[in-house]
């Protein structure tokens, strides 16, 4: 399929091939699913919801609820109030969801469409919330429209009424659900009183009972985010999923804001841990403890699967950040690093960490898999890491590959599995080792094909 | 109609909803928008257009927009090719909010001029998205001097998500591929152009080689394992033959009007259909010798396949089936499919029937049924469940609710498995609807 792509390098202008993001809406949409009882909207053509729905359904494996304002020719025109108008209410008459979550696209953004005054002049049932984000898809990628998901329901929601609840917020950006669930256990394990926001898990991880929940049980809580406000501190977990909902929340509320690596690898779930610690007083619990020994021991017994191993990684920015520090921790050599995302701080953030670890990589924001694929045909690397789409790659250049983060289309149970977290870290080991060693073993000639490695 | 079947649904949408009973009385609304806050299940023009011309293998596809209109098609179609993979790759322009401010004619043009420098195209099709009709670029201009400065084709294909449903998508490929076609006057050869099959998990290739052992020529392919070159000598053709009547009946019209070509509709999905599509397409063909190897190969195919399918058989008679699929036409060929294993079907519904097709399955289908047209989560779950249906036939999101209902599923769309058409074809559809329905899963579930 890729047979091609050229190996030298050409600058392009006006091109995107194989892109390494998607846009806006898509990231609001799995944002305001984190919500319970919260049905998301879609403010523009029907397609864009269709795909969106298509887009996550395959990730997850599981329902996706999202409406639309269903626009035509005449709405183009005459603005999309109206179908917004009749949107609200159809969808309260006839979906009764708690809240509804609207995010803008280009089409809707670019006739300049207003969300606010929509909603004000909207018949919104006594109790119900309606609140929106601005997601036109010409700008950002999809974490930012997860970012401004995420700001909107605090813009709307969050109150500061003079009372703490004793409580410590947690954002935890784009990630799994049960990434999400992982940083729950975290934190009960703890025994720290959180508010955590979003929250997919329970939503898109939803056990099976042979009923179709319109609205599984999982999610945080409307009144929880409004509870946020109250919070004594804001963990933002990935500063480009995370950071604009904490900020926003210290601006409205006065509540302060800490933002940290997405706890992946053990140095960044080391941070994560003491600041909570630091924050909350609360100790590192001695399971906690333990698990963390368990890595270490495991980085021990199979430091010599990777070491040395030059690593291509792709995929959103605040994995590849958390990423490029564990690969490079485990003693891996982190080569080439492209997210489709928008953003200097990124290439500044990565370029640090590389030249603080004696590496010479290459590292581009904005960029998409045929620039990487050209930089792998130039100097291969070991392995490559990412979503689904780089097996193309893989195939194509006969390079290991872990999936991993977003989309993966091809492989199931990854949703529920976590990366973050000190188990997370060994499971990602696993991942690594396993595809290094399966290849190693693929390619063994039979005199040199070992029983134990 | 008013019934204790329509408690719970959206007044607006009782019209699109129908109970079939034979005294007659009573008409499904379709070919309408869908209702705002609706969770339609329905795309949109893009999404229409694109998924007909992506099969193309050879072309190169520029998406003219933001990037999501690009991500989300990319290779998804599931449509295979026997040679060139150019068709596999994504090629976007990326708008960003410059681009929307200042136009995107300089970034379209760059776009055109990279891959035109680099990778010696024959065809390149530009995609306008929702944005491209509102900024008002003006895409024909762009194309018309990128062919002229390459001596290449390069087509617009106007598919603003905005303007109509899938359906009008479809309409814009079909005006992209007769531009492809063109105005040149060809001299005609005996054979015929398939229209509408777009070769997911190989399907054409079956169907090509029934026809190829009847007799009968194949000039093209439009659009599964397509070429460009092939698809310019589609006007030659003495036939056209139109498998997905939603997306083709289209073109056919145009082709029969512009170039003489006469159609005629088929469909391969299920042994009846396959059997009658044999015969007419060599009937219309005027063919004797083409008759008569047609009626050959379908005993002998039949035979090779009756014990298996009678095995199925056992296994499925008595069964339920609900189906949500994207065209009435395929809809009719399920039904009956479904009929042969010995499967009744409760509920049917598609995202963009016409009003004959719905007639067509009033008439094919029990008392009870209920059709639907353009329907959401809610009102599939509510009749699945009050039908009592053991599996449900649609696309992915239709996936995880049957799913999440505990009951089977079977991929009639992109990502079907295995290829489902033709006399091997009503075997896979059996063993795959045997594979879901009577797996040991469904124990644990309920």
């Amino acid at each position: 399929m890729l047979d091609a792509t050229p190996k030298e390098y050409v600058e392009r202008s006006g091109l995107v091939i194989n892109p390494a993001k998607t846009c806006q809406p898509v990231g609001a949409m799995y944002a305001a699913l984190g919500i319970h009882k919260c049905l998301p909207h879609s403010h523009g053509s029907q397609g864009c919801c269709a795909y969106h729905r298509k887009f996550l359904t395959r990730n997850f494996r599981d329902p996706v609820m999202a409406s639309t304002s269903s626009f035509t020719e005449g709405a183009a025109v005459f603005g999309g109030g109206n179908n917004l108008k009749t949107a609200i209410k159809n969808v309260f008459a006839i979906y009764n969801p708690d809240i509804i979550a609207i995010h803008t696209t280009c089409l809707s953004e670019t006739i300049g469409d207003d969300i606010p005054s929509f909603i004000m002049g909207a018949q919104i049932p006594e109790g119900k919330y309606v609140i929106h984000a601005n997601t036109p898809s010409y700008v950002g990628s999809h974490i930012t429209g997860f970012s401004n998901m995420v700001k909107g329901m605090v813009k709307y929601l969050s109150v500061n009424n003079k009372k703490s609840n004793g409580k410590f917020n947690v954002i935890p950006g784009f990630i799994n659900p049960g990434d999400m669930r992982e940083i729950k256990r975290l934190l009960n394990a703890m025994g720290v009183p959180f508010i955590l926001f979003p929250d997919t898990s329970g939503v898109l991880d939803a056990p099976m009972t042979g009923k179709f929940e319109l609205y599984p049980k999982g999610g945080a809580r409307v009144e929880d985010i409004i509870d946020a406000g109250n919070s004594t501190a804001t963990l933002a977990l990935g500063s480009f999923a995370s950071a604009d909902g904490a900020y926003e929340l210290e601006k409205k509320c006065k509540v302060p804001q800490k933002v940290l690596k997405t706890p992946i690898g053990i140095k960044a779930t080391d941070d994560f841990l003491m600041t909570v610690s630091k924050l909350t007083g609360r100790e590192i619990p001695e399971e906690v403890e333990e698990e963390r020994g368990q890595l270490v021991d495991v980085m021990v017994d199979c430091h010599y699967h990777y070491h040395g191993k030059s690593v291509a990684l792709f995929g959103d920015p605040d994995l590849l950040i958390a990423l490029t520090e564990f690969t490079i921790n485990l003693g891996m050599i982190p080569k080439y690093i492209v997210t489709g995302t928008p953003g200097d701080s990124f290439e500044n953030e990565i370029k640090e960490m590389l030249d603080a670890a004696g590496i010479e990589g290459k590292v581009k924001a904005l960029g998409d898999l045929f620039t990487l694929h050209q930089w792998m045909k130039e100097e291969p690397v070991d392995l490559l890491m990412g979503g689904t789409h780089g097996k193309y790659i893989a195939r194509a250049e006969d390079v290991p590959f872990v999936r991993i983060g977003f989309p993966i289309l091809d492989r199931s149970v990854h949703s529920y599995l976590p990366i973050t977290g000190y188990r997370g870290a060994m499971r990602v080991i696993e991942m690594i080792s396993n595809a290094l060693l399966d290849r190693q073993d693929r390619d063994a000639a039979d005199e040199d094909m070992e029983l134990i490695m | 109609m008013d019934s204790k079947y329509l408690n719970g649904i959206l007044e607006e949408r009782k019209d699109f909803i129908f109970c079939n009973s034979k005294d007659g009385g009573g008409k499904l609304k379709c070919e309408k928008d869908s209702v705002a806050g609706s969770v339609s299940q329905r795309a949109c023009v893009y999404c229409g257009a694109r998924v007909v011309l992506n099969p193309i293998t050879d072309a190169f596809h520029i998406v003219h927009g933001p990037i999501g209109c690009a991500s989300y098609t990319w290779d998804i179609r599931g449509s295979l090719s026997s040679g060139p993979e150019v068709y596999r790759n994504s090629f976007s322009t990326d708008l960003r909010e410059q681009d929307v401010i200042f136009g995107g004619v300089k970034k379209l043009t760059a776009a055109i001029d990279e891959i035109a420098s680099r990778f010696s195209p024959k065809v390149i099709f530009v995609y306008a998205t929702c944005i491209v009709g509102v900024i008002g670029d003006d895409i024909e201009t762009v194309c018309r001097m990128a062919e002229k400065k390459y001596g290449i084709r390069v087509i617009p294909v106007q598919s603003s998500g905005f303007a109509g449903n899938k359906s009008m998508g479809y309409k814009a490929a079909c005006h992209a591929l007769l531009r492809l076609m063109g105005d040149q006057k060809h001299s005609k050869v005996k054979g015929v152009n398939f229209l509408g099959d777009f070769n997911l998990a190989g399907e054409i290739w079956i169907i090509h080689q029934y026809l190829k052992t009847i007799g009968v020529n194949v000039i093209s392919k439009i659009t599964g394992d397509g070429r460009c070159d092939e698809i310019m000598k589609a006007p030659a053709a003495s036939l056209n033959i139109v498998q997905c009547a939603g997306s083709m009946t289209y073109l056919a019209r145009e082709m029969e009007e512009k170039y003489g070509i006469p159609f005629v509709k088929v469909s391969f999905f299920g042994l009846e259909d396959t059997r009658m599509s044999l015969l007419r397409i060599a009937e219309a063909l005027g063919d004797p010798e083409a008759v008569k190897k047609a009626r050959q190969l379908i005993f002998v195919e039949e035979l090779k396949i009756q014990s298996r399918l009678d095995y199925y058989r056992k296994r499925l008679q008595g069964k339920k089936a609900a189906i949500y699929v994207g065209g009435g036409f395929k809809a009719i060929s399920l039904i009956k499919q479904f009929a042969d294993l010995g499967i009744r079907t409760v509920m049917v519904g598609t995202q963009t029937g016409r009003a004959d097709e719905y007639e067509e399955i009033r008439n094919i289908t029990e008392e009870g049924t209920v059709i639907l047209d353009d329907t959401n989560p809610s009102e599939l779950v509510k009749f699945i469940q009050e039908k009592g249906a053991d599996i449900l036939v649609g696309g992915v999101k239709e996936r995880p609710l049957a799913y999440k209902l505990g009951i089977a599923f079977c991929d009639h769309n992109h990502e079907r498995k295995h290829p489902l058409c033709g006399f091997e074809g009503a075997v896979n559809f059996a063993k795959e609807i045997n594979l879901s329905m009577n797996s040991p899963v469904w124990k644990l579930v309920n």
